[in-house]
């Protein structure tokens, strides 16, 4: 492997820096002509990737019924006490479900700990980013705002069976 | 000519430099934006009007309508009237300094400059150098320790480059005996631009100018890291935006003055082998002169995001040691040039 050059051992062209200085320069010129990496949002929207870590929401089967089964896990691990269930029951084979089930997104740090717990696969981190509020009321999402249809998260699905 | 009109094409040939000056200052800070964009492969103001080319405006009425805070400590007539030193330093310099040859209309003989004194260069000096007052004068009376030290360093730094760009300038002097803008482009005909017959000033003279602009690699006295902003960190508001656009008139006027002194002002090549008419010919020479300008300021803003900052020492060391004993050397060489050739 070649050493690198010494402050001594550079010749007198190398010592005034203008070789040096003319790449650097040269680099810069050869930047401009390339293309340039900005999105203009927003009128085009970033899409994450599958693994993307962005609000939490309950995830909802084909004929309309959530998955959740209001065992409380997801409430009880949230590092920033954002959750709150409240179980009661019901004739479907789960037998439990929550009649009222509010996320405070002010205080949710989107951690994913209450996907990685939860039981039943009903809670997940979607790929949804952009989150605007105009009072604190507005800020506690219930289950109107979390429930989405199981179509939109296969592919979050589908990574927390592959990795997690 | 009676008086009256030579009063009245003067103003307006001021009208004319004022506002294509305040109109290129606005728009050289939206190209400095837009160029350091594509550089970093990003695309730069487009939001305000097509392609963003109102961003100048907007900039100018945000920094007008903020509010204006001067500190306790500051001691108030001097913190005031430092912009309005560096402005009309910028805005002065520019009546000498010549766009294209001189020309006939309806009649009347007049010089494409707005004054067209003989000692034009001399008057240039004079006004740079009080342009360090307008940054000594902002450092000291801010009363704030940053501010202190960036004015210090900052009129130090231009001191000791406008040495450099003097002896430089002797050089030029020695070619074209005589001191008028006008003479000096005159000189430079056909391929003898002072920029091929005197390299070394010639580089001498491009980096002083870096260096009396404060431009980067020179910057030191204003960059952010190193200083919180150096001598306009106490500045809010108009006085801000003053200047900041003293810094790119100031750019401009460094700019200018390269192309007069050494890259032939409006001079085009052999263009009078051409045998274009008269009008034709001076359209062609000034707008050699503004595409020589623009190429210069494109590299004066290539050369900021190209380049890593001088630490200070090591400015002062370049500007005293280095190019110093090569503006004599460059000196020596075009008096050699004019004994041998008889110029």
């Amino acid at each position: 492997m070649p050493s690198k050059k010494r402050e001594k051992d550079l010749n007198i062209f190398e010592k005034l820096y203008i070789p040096e200085i003319a790449k650097g320069m040269a680099l810069t010129l050869k930047n401009m002509f390339r293309p340039n990496v900005t999105l203009q949002y927003p009128e085009v929207k970033f899409e994450p990737p599958a693994s993307y870590r962005g609000r939490p929401v309950l995830v909802q089967e084909n004929n309309g019924v959530e998955r959740c089964v209001a065992c409380g896990l997801c409430s009880r691990v949230c590092p920033a006490l954002a959750i709150e269930v409240q179980a009661s029951e019901t004739d479907l084979e789960k037998e439990r479900y929550p009649v009222k089930f509010e996320i405070n997104m002010l205080r949710c740090i989107f951690c994913g700990f209450c996907e990685e717990v939860c039981p039943e696969e009903a809670i997940v981190m979607s790929k949804d980013y952009e989150l605007v509020f105009k009072n604190r009321k507005d800020a506690i999402f219930g289950k109107d705002k979390l429930l989405v249809p199981i179509e939109n998260l296969k592919d979050r699905l589908e990574f927390l069976r592959k990795f997690k | 000519m009676n008086i009256w009109e030579i009063i009245i094409i003067s103003l307006i040939k001021i009208l004319i430099i004022v506002v294509l000056m305040l109109l290129s200052v606005a728009y050289l800070v939206y190209f400095e934006r837009k160029i350091s964009a594509w550089v970093q492969n990003r695309v730069g103001p487009n939001r305000v009007g097509w392609l963003g080319l109102l961003q100048p405006f907007a900039d100018v009425f945000k920094l007008l309508l903020k509010e204006d805070i001067v500190p306790d400590a500051a001691n108030k007539p001097l913190h005031t009237l430092a912009p309005f030193i560096a402005l009309f330093v910028s805005f002065a310099t520019y009546a000498v300094i010549p766009i294209g040859p001189p020309i006939e209309v309806f009649g009347y003989k007049i010089n494409l400059v707005v004054a067209d004194v003989n000692i034009g260069v001399l008057y240039v000096f004079a006004l740079t150098s009080l342009g360090v007052y307008g940054i000594t004068f902002a450092g000291w009376s801010s009363g704030s320790k940053y501010s202190l030290l960036g004015g210090i360093r900052s009129s130090a730094q231009m001191i000791s480059y406008e040495v450099s760009m003097g002896f430089s300038i002797a050089g030029v002097l020695l070619m074209s005996q005589s001191l008028s803008p006008m003479k000096i482009v005159e000189s430079q005909y056909g391929w003898m631009w002072n920029a091929i017959v005197q390299p070394i000033g010639f580089i001498t003279f491009v980096v002083s100018a870096f260096a009396e602009t404060n431009r980067l690699p020179f910057d030191l006295p204003e960059a952010e890291p190193e200083l919180v902003g150096g001598y306009h960190t106490e500045y809010s508001s108009f006085k801000f935006a003053g200047f900041f656009l003293a810094e790119y008139a100031n750019m401009i006027i460094a700019s200018g003055m390269i192309v007069t002194l050494y890259l032939g002002g409006w001079q085009v090549p052999y263009i009078d082998k051409l045998g274009l008419s008269t009008t034709l010919t001076t359209i062609i020479q000034v707008a050699a002169f503004l595409f020589k300008m623009g190429a210069l300021l494109f590299f004066f803003i290539w050369v900021r995001w190209s380049i890593p900052r001088f630490r200070y020492d090591q400015l002062m060391n370049l500007g005293w040691k280095v190019m110093f004993p090569l503006a004599l050397a460059n000196l020596i060489w075009v008096a050699l040039l004019i004994m041998i050739f008889n110029l």
